[in-house]
């Protein structure tokens, strides 16, 4: 290991137009979880951050309401409340022994982003101010607790800028605008281990070699399999994408989060902070519907809950507007002052985007595609897993990308944050322990074959068929068949779907030709990725005949403890292109890690 | 199933489509000496925004615009352009609140080295902000959060919002004629330490601020106020730090 952090940014060497690069630890991504992993990485080992975006562009900027954690502020509280509401949160799915890591080491976490600048809301004696949030309760679920630490409706900026700013201080090496498109796995000892990364350099069309001794992955979601989104264009599951095709599993990928309240027909978020400092969701007759479905904590209701009521309302003709296809956050009982002070790029949205003005007139809202649950599989030491218990040495993931499991079939809101800083603190901090003893592994001569080969067919592509229309018609099935509500025929009929998008997608066109800023073929990979885990969302979620947290299935609307208390982990097994997802895909299940709290009914 | 139509938002389909024309101005270094004018049409709908209009080109016309963008709503600061003239966020900007009876002219912010159509080198602007020494520094070492009263934590309250856009930087006329200058980003960066209660160096910063290509080069002509997407007013934080200067301290 380097005794200095290497502070260059320039290849080792070049051959045949190929820039190689060697560093002890390789970050993939550059959101919350990749710079909170590299802040840990940075200190102690030469480290490189490859992301496809400037890192301050990440989605972790788009967060609003909070990160929880229950340091007791502003009223009792501790983190064993905030363990059991997570699991519970989760309808049992959760991995108890990491959400009980989760919940303990948050009160750190915060701390850690206080003592690094980030600019909390304060209390009247100067503390973390904090406010609700869905399904955070104190007692075990009496009452709504204020748990969520946060910084106006911006919490998320100020935690990606304050992670950015503090990778500045540390002079960590960021590769911003480098597309990571394989990693590259070598056998050592009769074990897979990661020997680095190709990267595409958007600006020049160049690629990069990235030789590594550890790999993390903090790639984000893949809201974009969805139209209907919060997530950025961006999010297009690129690095989960890249693990399923090494034939690594991913697991739960049946369970996506479909946050309550984006603004209708856009997708763009409203935080569930608006229900923490008071918002009402109401239906056509004005209704707080909220109260009937859950009596004890109405509209703090976790977010697959709420989600399914205002569906409920709008099937049974109480949705609001002239085609009763919506409902209404209602914040006018706020005071413009709290709303300002506490609420206000969410205010700003709707009033730019749909023109309403919330300090008088209901927002209109549904359901948006927000959040994958699943992911690659890793353990509490944030190490990926090969299979149920296998790790892969030297291989990391955090964030979105991953499965620890902390959020199991349904997260609760703040808890996204925590995670990205919890574990990817652990990411970072076990990569540098890896590195100190492990070798490089050797690159084989071919390391960047695959990507070129990747890329010159893509940009060579003549054929007749538009990405955009491909991934208009995969996003429009996935709305359709694919949200909310599921049942084996509208997931039959997605999976048909995507066959078929599969085989148009060998005659796709790319006009821009070119090598430099190539968005074109940008997109036409990303709908790859895309086109890849839509099958297997929705191949995992026709396996699971039962409703649990985000996945429920009309035609088995009960959840299924005896039967379906266990992860899905899927694996690729064959080719990919193969017409029929069950030639390639082989599901299997994992064991739930159950420490203190056996699985109840969940009522709230 | 019966929930397909159902879910369909109300507010697109019933309202009017519009035609508008989009002039953007492109630049293809393979093959461009010049940055050149082209001319699009479109079909909007009223809640459609610059971006959408720029997608819709990319995506049915002409696959080889290119231009960054990720959030779409704002906060991730990719897109930000010049659009009719003034820098804005091309995610920000609805359609229907420009004059579509004329068309609407695209291109890229101005100051930063031009890479292809809408697209400019960010690192000069990246450089600027690192110069700065844009984070916390506190000898402090705390068990607990550093206490902060709300007054505090409101003074330097509208610098946070910063999403790193440019959209100042590159509207500021001094920043066009000279690359050297700060600009009115890297400033607001420092001023949102400057006057951060718990931060211990401002002095050095206030230092680098006072340097020929600092807080002095600032004309206040207000560009970067009007240009700023999150509503930051970024000239009075301007003129904020260079009272600090002269007074030597926050």
């Amino acid at each position: 290991m380097s005794d200095i952090p290497d502070s260059s940014t320039a290849p080792t060497r070049t051959v045949d137009g190929i820039h190689y690069h060697q560093h002890d630890i390789v970050i993939v991504g550059a959101g919350g979880a990749g710079m909170r992993a590299a802040i840990q990485a940075g200190a102690g080992a030469s480290t490189a951050v490859i992301s496809k975006l400037y890192p301050t562009r990440s989605h972790t900027g788009a967060a609003q309401g909070g990160m929880a954690a229950a340091l007791a502020n502003v009223e009792d509280d501790n983190w064993e409340w905030h363990t059991f509401d997570t699991v519970k949160g989760g309808d049992y799915l959760v991995d108890q022994d990491a959400a009980e890591i989760l919940a303990k080491e948050a009160i750190t976490a915060v701390l850690e982003l206080e003592n690094m600048g980030l600019p909390f809301n304060r209390t009247p004696e100067g503390k973390i101010d904090q406010r609700r949030f869905g399904g955070h309760t104190s007692e075990h679920g009496k009452a709504p607790v204020r748990r969520a630490c946060y910084a106006a409706d911006r919490t998320g900026h100020m935690i990606l800028q304050t992670l950015f700013q503090n990778c500045v201080k540390l002079g960590i090496n960021f590769f911003n605008e480098f597309y990571v498109l394989d990693l590259i796995m070598t056998e050592v000892d009769g074990e897979k281990r990661p020997a680095g990364v190709v990267a595409y350099e958007l600006s020049t069309g160049e690629l990069h070699v990235f030789q590594g001794k550890a790999v993390i992955f903090a790639t984000g979601g893949f809201g974009k399999i969805y139209k209907t989104t919060s997530n950025a264009h961006t999010l297009t599951g690129d690095g989960v994408g890249i693990i399923w095709r090494k034939g690594l599993p991913l697991e739960d990928m049946e369970f996506f989060q479909f946050h309550p309240t984006g603004l209708a027909g856009l997708g763009i978020l409203l935080s569930e902070a608006a229900r923490g400092e008071g918002a009402i969701l109401r239906n056509s007759e004005g209704e707080r519907f909220m109260e009937r479905y859950a009596p004890t904590i109405k509209d703090l209701a976790p977010r697959d809950i709420i989600a399914r009521c205002m569906r409920t309302e709008i099937r049974e003709g109480r949705g609001a507007g002239p085609n009763k296809d919506y409902l209404y956050l209602d914040i006018t009982h706020l005071s413009p002052e709290v709303i300002d002070a506490k609420l206000p790029d969410i205010t700003e949205f709707a009033r730019t985007y749909l023109g309403v003005e919330p300090y008088t007139e209901p927002v209109p809202v549904l359901p948006t595609a927000h959040y994958a649950m699943g992911g690659i599989p890793t353990n509490v030491k944030a190490e990926v897993l090969a299979d149920n218990t296998t790790v892969v040495p030297g291989l990391y993931a955090a964030g979105e990308c991953a499965c620890v499991s902390v959020h199991g079939s349904n997260r609760l809101g703040t808890n996204s944050l925590l995670d990205i800083n919890v574990f990817g603190k652990r990411a970072g901090d076990n990569a540098v322990e890896y590195v100190k003893t492990a070798d490089f592994v050797p690159l084989p001569d071919d390391a960047a074959d695959f990507v070129k080969g990747l890329i010159d067919q893509v940009r060579g592509a003549t054929g007749t068929e538009r990405i955009a229309t491909l991934r208009k018609e995969l996003q429009d099935s996935m709305d359709d068949n694919a949200q909310v509500f599921r049942t084996e025929e509208t997931l039959t009929a997605v999976t048909e779907k995507i066959e078929e998008l599969r085989e148009r997608f060998l005659n796709i066109s790319v006009q821009d030709k070119g090598k430099r800023f190539n968005t074109d073929l940008l997109e036409a990979i990303e709908l790859g990725f895309l086109l890849d885990l839509a099958e297997v969302v929705v191949y995992s979620a026709l396996s699971r005949q039962e409703s649990r947290g985000g996945h429920f299935r009309e035609d088995f609307p009960k959840r299924d403890d005896e039967k379906w208390l266990v992860h899905t982990m899927a694996y690729l097994t064959g080719d990919a292109h193969s017409a029929d997802a069950g030639d390639h895909i082989k599901l299997d299940t994992k064991p739930v890690v159950i420490t203190n709290y056996q699985p109840m009914e969940r009522k709230y | 199933m019966s929930t397909v139509l159902e879910e369909r938002p109300a507010a697109a389909d019933a309202i009017q489509k519009f035609t508008a024309t989009m002039m953007i101005r492109r630049f293809d270094p393979d093959t461009d000496t010049e940055p050149r004018w082209q001319e699009f049409s479109v079909e909007m709908l009223p809640t459609d925004r610059v971006l959408d209009a720029l997608h819709q080109i990319k995506w049915e016309q002409d696959g080889s615009l290119t231009f960054r963008r990720s959030c779409a709503h704002g906060v991730c600061g990719s897109d930000a352009m010049r659009i009719n003239g003034r820098n804005r966020l091309a995610c920000k900007t609805l359609m229907k609140d420009l004059d579509i009876s004329k068309p609407v002219y695209v291109e890229a912010i101005k100051g930063l080295p031009l890479e292809k159509d809408l697209v400019v080198d960010m690192e000069p602007f990246f450089a600027s902000y690192r110069e700065v020494q844009p984070f916390l520094q506190s000898s402090s070492k705390p068990d607990k959060e550093r206490l902060q009263s709300a007054e505090q934590r409101a003074r330097f309250d509208d610098t946070t919002k910063c999403i790193l856009c440019a959209a100042c930087t590159s509207s500021c006329p001094v920043f066009w004629t000279d690359g050297q200058y700060f600009g009115p980003a890297a400033i607001v960066n420092a001023h949102r330490f400057i006057f951060d209660s718990r931060d211990e160096a401002s002095e050095v910063r206030l230092d680098i601020l006072n340097d020929k290509e600092g807080v002095w080069r600032c004309r206040t002509t207000f560009n970067c106020t009007e240009a700023c997407p999150r509503g930051i007013q970024v000239t009075q934080a301007i003129a904020e730090v260079k009272a600090a200067v002269l007074r030597g301290h926050a």
